[in-house]
């Protein structure tokens, strides 16, 4: 990809060097009346990468996206983006973002041509370059055909599409995804995942929120796990596997009332265990080894199933919970 | 897939120096009202048809109908030497002027704030929630203009315009409806929770005003202690302005000067608290 380099404006950093942190945060808080929904958090987004916020909603990841997005002011703590403070500086902040919220927010009684007209008004942009990027964004978001078409007709998937697109209209530094497959069927969700990985291809740095596990382990280069307002940890999603799961899991069903009784007999043939309503998980490097010594202490699962370790296992390592509850 | 990144221009922030950012601080608001004049445009017939059918309807009904009844009894001795579609033209103009306004102001912000949540979207672009406010006010005062324009030559085509100021109650009437449409973008803004309110308020303050502003009769004839309703009413202050301007009826200077104050001072009242409240939702 060609990066132009070019004078900064103002102080706002607009290109640079890859790998440079783009936002800085320390001590973030935001208070909703009495409710801490970001309890104190301190991160970095550097350039170019993919970052991901993973936890289960109510974790605090919109909420801190949008202090991000410099719409949301902050209730306490310091962040930085493009080295700029979003209390004195949101305009300026906003017209390197690309926001993709977490409901879509399409104005649905004019065409989806028309949406992506308005919203690079909004942005200032000129008329003729407003209708080039639109012909690349409906080639982009697969809805050349829809062109015409009043947005309310569209399907979920289409208005997702749409709303990306939407956003890359001002050609962002920095693009930032809120829940982007949330309500999606699985082909929605995996075109958009191309999608989304044809940007990473351009450099374009990406923020995610998700609580889908196998989407923070696609997309992501590093990830936060947030819950109830707090970092639970920071990594790549294999070293965070690494460090707080093992590399297999053995799922077995017992049948429910059985599950908790059998535990006990079960903990010395694994690294870990881990007692679910439903089942029960014994982590260790090699499932199928473990399998064979459950038989061979005479026990006969009803169902059971070797599987690699996810990130789902991290948050439940993290916080005695799983992610979707 | 030919998404590809753009030359970059020297004088331009942002992502690769795409966007002028004082060019936004400007005219942001313009492209708020572009938008909003887009969705107008998908009703521009019921646009249009309202701004014409309505004069029409109550210019015959009301106008000629009951204005017969009235010239042939009362007739101009208590309307002040007019016939009664002279006297309630500058009411209707300014009436027509209001629910336009209003029409275009209240839907947009529970749509906006609500129902789509368009404004959200707004917000996260440079633009900031003043500029959206204004941009909405901005495109609601394009309708006032024309449905007040449309008005206006209808009556002069009906022989309801007695003077040659009579074109000034154009502007005194956009002027009312600025007023009130600037209080009803702060009150549409202000209600977080309740469609219902809205409905309530449709009912209990804009049909009073409706029906005592003087708009069909001279609110003197309604005893002392409801003439007040008219008093705040920035319906009889265009009214009386209006009257004064199509049919040379008496007010002094004074009188003059306070009745486009009020409309002047509701503007202003209206826009401030429709900032704070865009800024207060938009920046939660």
């Amino acid at each position: 990809m060609s990066q132009a380099s070019s004078p900064s404006l103002g102080g706002v950093k607009s290109l640079g060097t890859p790998g440079e942190a783009l936002i800085r945060a320390k001590g973030l808080v935001k208070r909703y009346g009495d409710f801490e929904a970001v309890a104190g958090i301190d991160f970095e987004v550097r350039r170019g990468e993919s970052f991901g916020f993973l936890g289960p909603n109510g974790a605090g990841k919109s909420s801190t996206m949008r202090i991000i997005a410099a719409t949301s002011k902050r209730s306490g703590g310091e962040i930085e983006i493009l080295g700029k403070d979003p209390d004195k500086s949101g305009p300026e902040i906003r017209a390197h973002l690309g926001v993709v919220p977490q409901s879509d927010n399409l104005d649905t009684q004019i065409s989806v041509e028309e949406n992506l007209y308005v919203y690079g008004r909004y942005f200032g942009l000129s008329r003729p370059f407003i209708r080039k990027k639109i012909d690349e964004l409906l080639e982009f978001a697969q809805l050349e055909e829809k062109r015409k078409t009043k947005v309310e007709a569209l399907s979920g998937g289409m208005k997702r599409r749409l709303t990306i697109a939407r956003s890359l209209i001002s050609e962002p530094e920095i693009l930032m995804l809120d829940e982007p497959t949330t309500g999606l069927d699985p082909q929605a969700r995996h075109i958009l995942w191309d999608r989304l990985f044809r940007l990473k291809e351009l450099g374009v740095t990406l923020l995610i929120t998700t609580h889908y596990m196998d989407e923070a382990e696609q997309l992501c280069d590093r990830l936060i796990v947030m819950d109830k307002g707090k970092i639970m940890a920071e990594a790549s999603p294999a070293d965070l596997i690494r460090q707080f799961s093992t590399k297999e899991v053995l799922e077995v069903r017992f049948g429910s009332e059985r599950n908790q009784s059998l535990a006990d007999q079960l903990t010395t043939l694994c690294q870990r265990i881990e007692v679910l309503p439903d089942r029960i998980l014994l982590y260790a490097d090699d499932g199928e080894s473990v399998l064979e010594k459950v038989y061979s202490a005479g026990l006969h699962p009803l169902t059971s199933l070797v599987r690699r370790s996810s990130l789902e296992d991290v948050f439940l390592r993290l916080t005695g919970r799983s992610l979707v509850d | 897939m030919s998404l590809h990144l753009n030359n970059p221009r020297p004088h331009r922030i942002g992502s690769l120096n795409l966007i002028d950012l004082k060019r936004i601080q400007r005219q942001g608001s313009l492209s708020v009202a572009e938008a909003r004049i887009r969705n107008m445009l998908k009703f521009v017939s019921a646009i249009i048809f309202e701004a014409l059918a309505n004069p029409l309807l109550y210019l015959v009904s009301v106008g000629i109908g009951i204005g017969a009844l009235v010239d042939q009894n009362l007739g101009e001795a208590g309307l002040g030497g007019v016939s009664y579609l002279t006297f309630i033209a500058p009411a209707l103009l300014a009436t027509t002027a209001i629910t336009g306004a209003m029409d275009e102001v209240v839907f947009p912000c529970m749509d906006g704030f609500r129902w789509q949540k368009t404004f959200y979207a707004m917000n996260s672009t440079p633009l900031t929630p003043r500029q959206i406010a204004s941009g909405v006010f901005l495109s609601a005062m394009t309708r006032t203009v024309f449905a007040v324009t449309c008005y206006w030559v209808l009556l002069y085509l009906f022989g309801a315009l007695d003077s040659p100021r009579s074109w000034l109650a154009i502007p005194t009437a956009i002027l009312a409806g600025a007023g009130f449409g600037a209080l009803m973008l702060g009150f549409a803004s202000f209600i977080e929770n309740e469609d219902l309110f809205m409905t309530i308020i449709n009912r209990m303050i804009v049909m009073p005003m409706f029906l005592f502003s003087g708009t069909f009769y001279p609110l003197s004839n309604m005893p002392i202690y409801i003439q007040p309703i008219g008093w705040i009413s920035p319906l009889w202050h265009a009214t009386e302005l209006g009257r004064f301007l199509t049919y040379d009826y008496p007010i002094s200077l004074t009188m003059a000067i306070l009745h486009v104050s009020v409309m002047l001072v509701l503007l202003v009242v209206g826009l401030l608290w429709a900032f704070k409240n865009f800024e207060r939702r938009l920046e939660k």
